[in-house]
């Protein structure tokens, strides 16, 4: 698959209270939750966030709450892909669980600047800047996730699991 | 092997397993709340069972926004209520026997040493204190637990922080592991399992070595744990119904990292906006006004943090313009705390206690903070926004700090109220 968008810049431990607030946290309704998606980083991103544009972060993504409103709202948003220079643990689960489309790639989190076009192949995990021509290769998934990717998320794996 | 590399082996049916190995472990408990498991039963409901693998080893506590704080709460925890009741789920814990899940479900023997736990919430990782494997997940891996009791882990490389000396007055669980991410960084034990251990931690009490296990996910650890010892024995006397297996680690065990902290000199601390990572010692903080104090939650609001609190606050007043909110973490505690009088103390003092909720520490309600507004809490995060207004501060420290901090109107050490040297 490949996925084509403009970036949104973010720097380091963007946690979960920033990319969905607690005091928004009294619906799971996504598309409520993307209506304040970073809200508290940038007043503007949801308003302004078109569809297939890619978030780019440095380390630690998504730190903080284990809320999978967070990687929900993102995607609801319409973001594409996050790539990051690394993740927040609970918030890497959640969003392969979830089918959300991350990639680590500390790289291209360094050098990409916010409004570059970017061109991801997810598969091979392969980030084209088509602003400035560079090209990044980000670290592969191990099999099991990309089984799970496969499946398309946690719940289709555990359909297949118990037969259902 | 470690310890948590034992218990993940234990329940993967290997005799052997290595870190970033992929397992499937079976789980004996899986929680959620209700922010949380609304979004789980949503996808539970999607993979099309029609029970839940066993209604005895599901917890659900609603204790975020509870008692309900507004419509939108009532139905999620309606949706919570209603699920529990449908799959028959035993350990359900509804306003009036509920408390915050991190100090609930210990206390209630629900969790023991040797344990594996999944929580959709991402201060699971309190129960290693117990020794027990213990991490957050989303709800979508809670969905799937309730499901076929398993999750699919990656087992952590261990870190070790040895700690030795011993604590000064007013220094406890809270100052030792804000020191720590203060030397390690939120992401300094990213993926990893915290292992703590040393004569100090051997000789904290109970109380302490939750608030410690339960911010290891502030340094981005998957768990926290510690050595089972006559504390943790004498503490699940009586509570866990369960057998349990107590598990330690090889003197030959392997550590990705081993950190060696000499605490004996170690001031209270406190942690500056906005990031768990900035702490300080408190004599380095001066003259930091605040509007707030909070004295609760997962980490502090147990018997020892409560106690410590009123220590300081019997027979003394907080400062006119402080507002002090005290949260016994559940019933029980908030029982015991009455028949020992320190209810009144805090209300003498001008303080209000309110009922076991998580409530202010993730900026839900009970005590929200306006712009520009500062608070002392014994909380985990101070994330920007964390406790209302996006231009609002919050400073972590312990209880001791806290309350000493809401006698004099701005961030304060212990001493400065006690009276002992300093």
């Amino acid at each position: 698959m490949v996925l084509k968008g403009r970036t949104w810049r973010f720097g380091d431990d963007i946690d979960t209270d920033v990319i969905i607030p607690a005091r928004y946290l009294n619906t799971s309704d996504p598309k409520e939750l993307a209506a304040h998606c970073m809200e508290d980083a940038d007043p503007e991103f949801a308003r302004q966030v078109r569809p297939g544009d890619i978030v780019v972060a440095g380390n630690n993504f998504g730190c903080g709450s284990s809320r999978e409103h967070a990687p929900l709202a993102i995607k609801a948003a319409g973001i594409s892909c996050v790539v990051a220079a690394t993740f927040a643990r609970i918030f890497y689960r959640n969003a392969l669980n979830i089918g959300l489309p991350i990639l680590e790639c500390p790289a291209a989190a360094g050098e990409i600047k916010a409004g570059e076009e970017l061109e991801i192949n997810l598969e091979e995990g392969k980030i084209i800047n088509t602003t400035t021509g560079k090209v990044y290769q980000a670290a592969p998934f191990p099999k099991f996730m990309r089984e799970l990717i496969a499946a398309g998320g946690l719940i289709p794996y555990v359909r297949s699991r118990l037969n259902c | 092997m470690t310890i948590t590399e034992k218990i993940l082996a234990a329940h993967a049916g290997k005799q052997e397993v290595k870190p970033g190995e992929l397992i499937n472990a079976r789980v004996d408990l899986v929680l959620g709340n209700d922010i949380t498991a609304p979004v789980a039963i949503k996808e539970f409901a999607r993979i099309g069972v029609d029970k839940v693998f066993d209604p005895e080893a599901i917890a659900l506590v609603p204790d975020h926004f509870t008692p309900n704080k507004d419509i939108k709460s009532a139905e999620q925890a309606k949706m919570v209520r209603e699920f529990a009741k449908k799959y028959g789920i035993v350990h359900y814990f509804e306003v009036g026997k509920m408390g915050i899940e991190h100090c609930l479900l210990p206390e209630q023997g629900l969790v023991g040493p040797g344990d594996l736990v999944i929580g959709a919430d991402s201060h699971t990782c309190t129960y290693g204190a117990l020794g027990a494997f213990s991490t957050g997940v989303g709800s979508t891996d809670m969905a799937a637990g309730m499901a076929l009791g398993e999750v699919w882990l990656k087992v952590p490389p261990s870190i070790r922080f040895h700690y030795y000396g011993t604590l000064p007055p007013w220094v406890g669980g809270k100052d030792l592991i804000l020191y720590t991410i203060g030397r390690i960084g939120v992401d300094g034990a990213l993926y990893s399992a915290m292992e703590f251990t040393g004569e100090t931690v051997a000789a904290l009490t109970m109380d302490d070595r939750f608030t410690m296990a339960n911010m290891a996910i502030e340094a981005g650890a998957k768990n926290g744990i510690f050595p089972v010892d006559e504390k943790t024995l004498a503490y699940i006397d009586g509570r866990l119904k369960r057998p349990h297996k107590v598990y330690a680690s090889d003197p030959e065990a392997e550590y990705a990292k081993e950190y060696e902290f000499d605490v004996s000199r170690l001031e209270p601390q406190v942690a500056l906006p906005h990031l768990p990572e900035n702490a300080r010692p408190v004599s380095e903080i001066t003259d930091v006004r605040i509007d707030q104090v909070v004295i609760g939650s997962c980490t502090n609001g147990r018997m020892k943090d409560l106690r410590e609190a009123a220590q300081l606050l019997k027979g003394r007043r907080v400062h006119p313009e402080v507002r002090l909110i005290v949260i016994p973490g559940t019933q029980e505690i908030y029982l015991q705390a009455l028949k020992e009088g320190l209810i009144t103390d805090f209300i003498e003092a001008g303080g209000v206690v309110s009922t076991p909720t998580c409530g202010p520490c993730l900026g839900g309600y009970m005590g929200i903070l306006a712009h520009g507004e500062r608070a002392v809490a014994t909380t985990n995060r101070n994330f920007v926004g964390r406790m209302g207004h996006p231009e609002s501060e919050v400073y972590l420290a312990g209880p001791a700090v806290a309350a000493a901090s809401a006698v004099k109107g701005r961030i304060a050490h212990p001493e400065e109220v006690s009276g002992n040297g300093a």
